[in-house]
């Protein structure tokens, strides 16, 4: 009996397998790869919502006179370093021609060299720290880098709150928020501010302490670059002990979950990110839409239709990787990868090219604030580099 | 005057946290000291706790949403202990350790199922969310009513073990499996309701908890699942006083290492300690001394 069922099984499978290669003729397939679950679950959705919604928008692409249908073939890396790599292997043994994501360096730095060694192209959609793409030619990324979005910050609070103290609090053993926080530091001492540093460890959601900390130190700024998750209940618990200096963070906190925890509260709260919602109508228009008319996007966004910076850099992430495949007239990764250098878009978050390292040529970023009362993201400025 | 104002907050924070590490303690030494088993899953019913609490506050108001947790968790940690427990009861205990591994990463991944991974946010309970400033320190109401409700609680418990007759039936059947059962004790009853118990305080413990800390992912109940393991060891692993006492040490201990400003070592502080407990005394504060059953 088990041996029939085995033969069966392995029938339907050589069925599926032969199933699969003939629609894989014209199918070209692109590997997503972004956390669905785990600290940074909800901002990788919302980049994977961008990501989507690009493939509802421009389903096929045309190669070298062929016309091609565009598969998604989306894996989650769990936000965790230590499953980085399997699910990265699930993208290359699936036979993606490019890669887009992650959101959170740390897992793109832990599948930065699967990627390499199976020659497949990544473009980095939303992942800052520097270390993504350094030294590894295969890595791309459309976004700009921590060590420039941390001055922007350091300066902000210098211009805007005449800040002179900072208090900075980051996650140990997380890549962006050291890195961010460290770049941050960095510039702010430049400035001629002080600066006390704070970490804590995976699994704390006691903020308490730490807010105290920066209460009694009577610091002027607080720059926490941390995970969504975190962000809520630092929000939570800073209301809770009536902190009234601001609260900057990166391009993590441009996210509707962070406005629903600051909403009612008398948080002054700014972010650095990379698109304000409304510049490009027809985008907000249509993917408001989509997200509307499906269910299970609408939950992934977080239960509403509010746009986030990283669905906007996910198209934009998607277009440049339909470019390359154009510019590489095949749907091998490795032509792909010769492409890449080379391509340019403009996208709605702005215009794309790659330089010598694989960096998007960036150089402005955007300062948003929340507005605790509506729960909306309000523009304040759009920053260049000094 | 100075010296208490600033570290008043980190106090405040070390109470409240270890009164909610005591709650949960409780559950995993009444067990150990029944059964002999460290039940795995009580963390992660400490989570479901959690949820439970968001989706029922989502349709129901907050004096149904109460109960309805802690029934609901009261009747998950029943069923866990039928299913995966009872049937193992005369396998060796190893196996019965590994079962409850095995609930606990059930629980997380139903959780993560029924979720979608993405963090819950817990709704606010009036009055206990509201804030509240003792001597120069702002915090939520929670944090006061935790170590006064964990000291009834307790209270409650010590009088019921000791004063009831259930409570002798689990001293009894804490003491010698067998002979309570040749006693006329119904043991199985007696080990099912020292899981109820154990998993009330727990849901108890998420409501206070999750209230101060409101954010609930899956494993949400991992961290705080360990330190109230560990102090359930400090205190001596069966005893319900020594696991409340670890509990307020570890919370309190925490977080003054975190107000002075070693925040990068306080979750090391707690794992130090515990091996620093099982080198210098096996048996933690008032552990009972090894009797050799065999």
């Amino acid at each position: 009996m088990k041996r029939k069922v085995l033969s069966a099984c392995l029938a339907a499978t050589m069925v599926f397998a032969c199933a699969a290669t003939t629609v894989a003729a014209d199918t070209v397939k692109i590997g997503v790869y972004e956390p669905a679950s785990g600290d940074n679950g909800a901002g990788g959705k919302q980049e994977t919502l961008g990501i989507q919604y690009a493939n509802y928008v421009q389903p096929t692409v045309e190669i070298d006179g062929t016309e091609y249908d565009v598969e998604l073939v989306i894996v989650d890396n769990q936000s965790s370093t230590d499953k980085a790599v399997s699910a990265a292997s699930e993208l290359v043994s699936n036979g993606v021609s490019v890669v887009l994501g992650s959101y959170g360096s740390g897992v793109s730095i832990a599948a930065a060299d699967t990627f390499k060694a199976a020659n497949t192209p990544a473009i980095g959609v939303t992942c800052t720290n520097p270390q993504v793409t350094d030294g590894n030619d295969y890595y791309f990324r459309i976004c700009f880098l921590d060590p420039f979005q941390g001055s922007v910050m350091a300066n902000y609070a210098k211009d805007n709150y005449d800040a002179k103290k900072a208090y900075v609090l980051t996650k140990l053993g997380d890549d962006y928020s050291t890195g961010l926080g460290f770049y941050f530091s960095k510039a702010f001492k430049d400035l001629g501010g002080e600066v006390i540093e704070e970490n804590y460890p995976d699994g704390t959601s006691d903020f308490n302490a730490y807010v105290s900390k920066a209460i009694s130190e009577n610091v002027d700024v607080i720059f926490a670059p941390i995970s969504i998750e975190a962000a809520q209940l630092v929000i939570d618990q800073a209301a809770a002990q009536g902190i009234t200096c601001p609260l900057l963070a990166g391009d993590t906190w441009d996210s509707n979950v962070v406005l629903a925890a600051a909403e009612g509260t008398n948080i002054d709260l700014n972010v650095s990110t990379f698109y304000q919602s409304g510049v490009n109508e027809e985008f907000d228009k249509g993917i408001v839409e989509w997200m509307e008319s499906d269910s299970t996007a609408l939950a992934n966004n977080g239960g509403d239709t509010k746009v986030a910076a990283v669905s906007a850099m996910g198209y934009d992430a998607y277009f440049v990787a339909l470019e390359a495949l154009k510019n590489a007239g095949s749907t091998d990764p490795q032509a792909v990868y010769e492409a890449l250098p080379t391509t340019t878009y403009t996208g709605i978050t702005g215009e794309i090219a790659f330089n010598e390292i694989g960096d998007a040529a960036r150089d402005s970023a955007i300062v948003k604030k929340a507005n605790t009362e509506t729960a909306e993201w309000e523009f304040v400025a759009e920053q260049k580099v000094k | 005057m100075d010296f208490l104002s600033k570290n008043l907050p980190y106090l405040l924070a070390g109470i409240s946290v270890g009164g909610q590490y005591a709650l949960i303690a409780i559950g995993y030494t009444m067990v150990y000291g029944i059964l002999r088993l460290i039940n795995f899953a009580h963390g992660d019913i400490f989570t479901v706790a959690g949820l439970v609490m968001i989706y029922a506050m989502t349709v129901l108001p907050l004096y149904i949403s109460i109960p309805l947790t802690l029934i609901v968790t009261v009747v998950l940690a029943y069923l866990v202990e039928r299913v995966a427990y009872r049937p193992l009861r005369s396998a060796p205990r190893m196996s019965v350790m590994i079962s409850a591994i095995g609930v606990s990463y059930l629980l997380q991944n139903l959780m993560l199922y029924v979720t979608g991974g993405l963090a819950k946010t817990y709704p606010t309970i009036p009055f206990a969310s509201n804030t509240i400033t003792i001597g120069g320190a702002t915090t939520k109401v929670v944090t006061l009513i935790t170590p006064v409700l964990t000291i009834v609680l307790v209270i409650a418990l010590v009088q019921l073990i000791n004063h009831t007759k259930i409570g002798m039936a689990m001293r009894s059947v804490a003491n010698d499996f067998e002979t309570s059962r040749l006693m006329g004790i119904k043991v199985d009853n007696v080990i099912s309701m020292t899981f109820i118990i154990g998993s009330f305080l727990a849901a108890v413990g998420s409501l206070l908890y999750f209230t101060n800390y409101a954010s609930v992912v899956p494993t949400s109940g991992s961290m705080p699942g360990l330190k109230a393991f560990v102090a359930a060891v400090f205190g001596g692993i069966g005893s319900i006083p020594g696991a409340v006492i670890g509990a307020f040490i570890i919370g309190i201990c925490e977080n003054i290492i975190k107000g002075l400003g070693w925040t990068t070592f306080s979750d090391a502080f707690t794992f130090a300690l515990l091996i620093v407990v099982l080198i210098v005394k096996p048996t933690g504060l008032f552990g009972e001394g090894a009797k050799d059953k065999v």
